[in-house]
């Protein structure tokens, strides 16, 4: 990444680090223990699957990973960089999907990928091939988000993620209140996510679907992590 | 190189403010909400206060009450923008520099609030006649200007502080009030001078320009280094 | 009861000990010394009479209102500067605070008491008592925000920014009232920003006051610094039992597939 904004100093990552590399972190949200010892390791492109019931600190887990969440005891690295000291740079390069899609209402949808874009100093060729990719060319493009259905507006929020080049993609029930073709397409831009070097990390209660899609699932229970065989 | 990323810097505070522009544009919150509920702010002074000569004399005061009013409706807003669907997670998931959004947010503010206190003045006018003179007009605007800045960086500063979370809220006016207090006693008296109202003279109103600057230049500087630790949840 | 000492101190039944003894009674003395000039010793005031002896709790408060004010400045700029983050500051900038609140309501209400009884007014718009309510007001949200939650160090670090920018706001806001005041020239109410002219025995009074009321405060600051440092353990100790709660969670979840 040549990017203009990593600062001095920075632990340049070549790649060859684990996507996630979790060591008995735990997180603390309100003196409750969400994430109570969780071991991960995930290496580059893989799928993984968290699954679990609720309650179980799958949301937590992927806040962590995004930077968003702080660790209160363990140590992590993401992508190589130290989850406590380069907490700014690791989020630069992380994307996070969860209910909430962190789109503007207001705004269209190449509105809302434009305005990522911008952020991160892509220009326009990369906001119209995230477009392409999301299937959100067209008419489309110009609808305010308030009046897209919740697929489109997953797939623009993925769009924004594509377009700020995120390495590690978080996605939080990202089927839910999907219709069975969006979730098809759904999969379908995990797949390609994957197969372009990203790594996704799903939180999902959709087990069959989900299952078929990942390269590993995990179970998630009491704020740890719970291994399943043959994942 | 370091050239360069002032002016990355810069292109983003330019498009976070776009941004948020832009959001006003389409939504119309500002227009159609914050402004009639400003007027009508200023209508319930002319109630309470009941006496056309006492009304006119404290006009300006009730300009920048109202003022003051609508800022804590306008930040929560901004930033409301930001929580409506995770965005203000999301801008600090994409490592954008909190100086930037903090910047980029306070010009927006300041965009909005300028056309507010315009709107004020023309209300307060027709309300409470208050005369105008020619020889307070570059005063008058001079207020304007460096009011407006000052309010928007406070505003956005405990915005972001408060913003969202529920139970947080509340404590913005609490926050907020106590600072902008040397705005509302400086602006107050500006404006008083380049109107005439309390038959002060026009030139009676600089130093409180001056009061006004340092104070804007304090929270500029005191904003940028303070925004980021205060939105790191 | 818990056991691991924490900052020093190993958490019994209260935060006494030697230094909070010898301050107390120090303290305790200051305020009956006190008591004596200011009530009886310390001659009535030729205009105010009686009334004037409000003035021996007014001002050493407000002093100690701005003692606590700057003691939560300094120790917040501590925490932020030093490498160390050592919660230890954070802790002494939200006790000062606390302690801080109490005097600068103390100072409010004898100033209050002390304008009705001399001139005949509650409230006068004088810059000291009205930076005080600023201040006053101030803390009252830093207290609110240090009660937002979230981990220490968070709590810390937005109280210690917060504190900063209110070193910022407050010379603004007294400076803003006294060039605001300085207009009014009211021939009609009396010089209420004055303090009466002292005399020798008043002025020993005060200085007496002065002392007093700052042994007081670093009295109830040490105990009060030392509370928090036991919360503060006790929310540590309360994690360490949650997470055993969890993990017990996981477990019998895990039985029940």
């Amino acid at each position: 990444m040549t990017s203009v904004d990593l600062a001095a100093g920075t632990t340049v990552d070549d790649g060859s680090r684990p996507a996630v590399d979790l060591s008995d972190v735990v997180a603390v949200i309100g003196g409750f223990p969400v994430l109570a010892g969780v071991d991960l390791r995930v290496e580059r492109g893989e799928i993984v699957l968290f699954h679990g019931p609720n309650g179980a600190g799958k949301t937590s887990l992927l806040r962590l990973c995004a930077g968003l969440l702080p660790l209160e005891r363990g140590t992590g690295t993401i992508l190589g960089m130290d989850v406590v000291d380069h907490r700014d740079e690791l989020r630069r390069r992380v994307g996070l999907v969860a209910h909430a899609n962190g789109l503007y209402q207001d705004l269209t949808v190449a509105e809302n990928v434009r305005f990522w874009a911008s952020m991160v100093d892509a220009d326009a060729s990369e906001v119209d091939g995230a477009l392409d990719r999301m299937g959100l060319r067209g008419r489309l493009a110009d609808a305010p988000i308030a009046r897209c259905s919740a697929g489109q507006r997953r797939r623009t929020a993925l769009a924004c993620l594509v377009v700020r080049r995120a390495e590690l993609w978080l996605l939080d029930e990202p089927h839910a209140a999907l219709d069975a073709a969006a979730r098809d397409q759904l999969d379908e831009i995990i797949r390609a996510a994957a197969a372009s070097g990203a790594t996704v990390l799903v939180a999902s209660h959709e087990l069959e679907r989900t299952m078929a899609l990942a390269t590993r699932h995990v179970e998630v229970r009491g704020g740890q992590i719970v291994e399943l065989p043959g994942g | 190189m370091a050239e360069r990323i002032r002016w990355i810097r810069w292109q983003r505070t330019r498009a976070i403010a776009a941004k948020d522009l832009r959001v006003e544009l389409r939504g119309r919150v500002l227009l159609n909400q914050v402004i009639p509920f400003s007027v009508l702010v200023l209508v319930l002074f002319g109630f309470a206060v009941d006496d056309d000569g006492i009304a006119q004399r404290v006009a300006p005061g009730l300009i920048w009450m109202a003022t003051l009013f609508s800022l804590l409706v306008m930040v929560q807003r901004t930033f409301a923008v930001e929580a409506a669907d995770g965005a203000l997670d999301s801008l600090r998931v994409a490592g954008v520099d909190p100086t930037v959004i903090f910047w980029g947010k306070a010009m927006a503010l300041a965009v909005q609030l300028a056309v507010l206190e315009i709107v004020l003045f023309a209300a307060a006018i027709i309300l409470f006649a208050p005369t105008l003179r020619v020889s307070g007009v570059a005063l008058l605007t001079a207020t304007w200007i460096v009011s407006t800045a000052g309010l928007a960086l406070v505003g956005t500063l405990y915005g972001g502080l408060t913003a969202g979370i529920q139970g947080r809220e509340t404590l913005l006016p609490l926050l907020v009030f106590p600072v902008v207090a040397p705005v509302l006693i400086g602006a107050t008296r500006a404006v008083e001078s380049g109107l005439g109202t309390t038959g002060a003279a026009v030139s009676e109103g600089w130093p409180w320009i001056g009061l006004l600057t340092v104070f804007g230049a304090a929270f500029a500087a005191g904003g940028t280094l303070a925004f980021g630790p205060l939105i790191d949840d | 009861m818990a056991n691991a000492p924490a900052g020093g101190i190993t958490p019994t039944h209260d935060t006494g000990t030697r230094v909070t003894q010898v301050f107390g009674t120090l303290a305790a003395l200051g305020v009956a010394w006190l008591c004596a000039f200011g009530l009886l010793f310390s001659p009535a005031d030729r205009d105010q009479r009686e009334s004037v002896r409000i003035m021996y709790v007014h001002v050493p408060s407000a002093w100690v209102a701005y003692l606590a004010f700057g003691v939560t400045a300094v120790a917040s700029a501590l925490y932020l500067l030093r490498s160390s983050h050592s919660l230890t500051w954070d802790r002494l900038a939200g006790a000062s605070a606390e302690i801080g609140v109490l005097f600068m309501g103390v100072t409010l209400v004898t100033g209050m008491l002390w304008g009705r009884l001399s001139w005949g007014v509650f409230w006068t718009w004088d810059a000291r008592l009205t930076s005080t309510a600023f201040l006053f007001v101030t803390f009252l949200g830093y207290l609110a925000v240090r009660r937002l939650g979230g981990t220490q160090h968070q709590r810390a670090k937005r109280s210690a920014v917060l504190a900063m920018l209110g070193v910022l706001e407050i010379p603004l806001v007294h400076f803003s009232v006294r060039l605001w005041r300085s207009l009014h020239q009211d021939a009609t109410v009396a010089r209420i920003d004055g303090d009466p002219d002292l005399d020798g025995l008043m002025l020993f009074s005060l200085f007496v006051g002065l002392i007093a009321f700052t042994l007081l405060y670093v009295w109830l600051v040490i105990h009060r610094q030392r509370a928090l440092v036991l919360e503060d353990a006790l929310e540590d100790h309360g994690l360490d039992a949650a997470l055993v709660e969890r993990r017990a969670e996981a477990a019998l979840q895990g039985g029940g597939r």
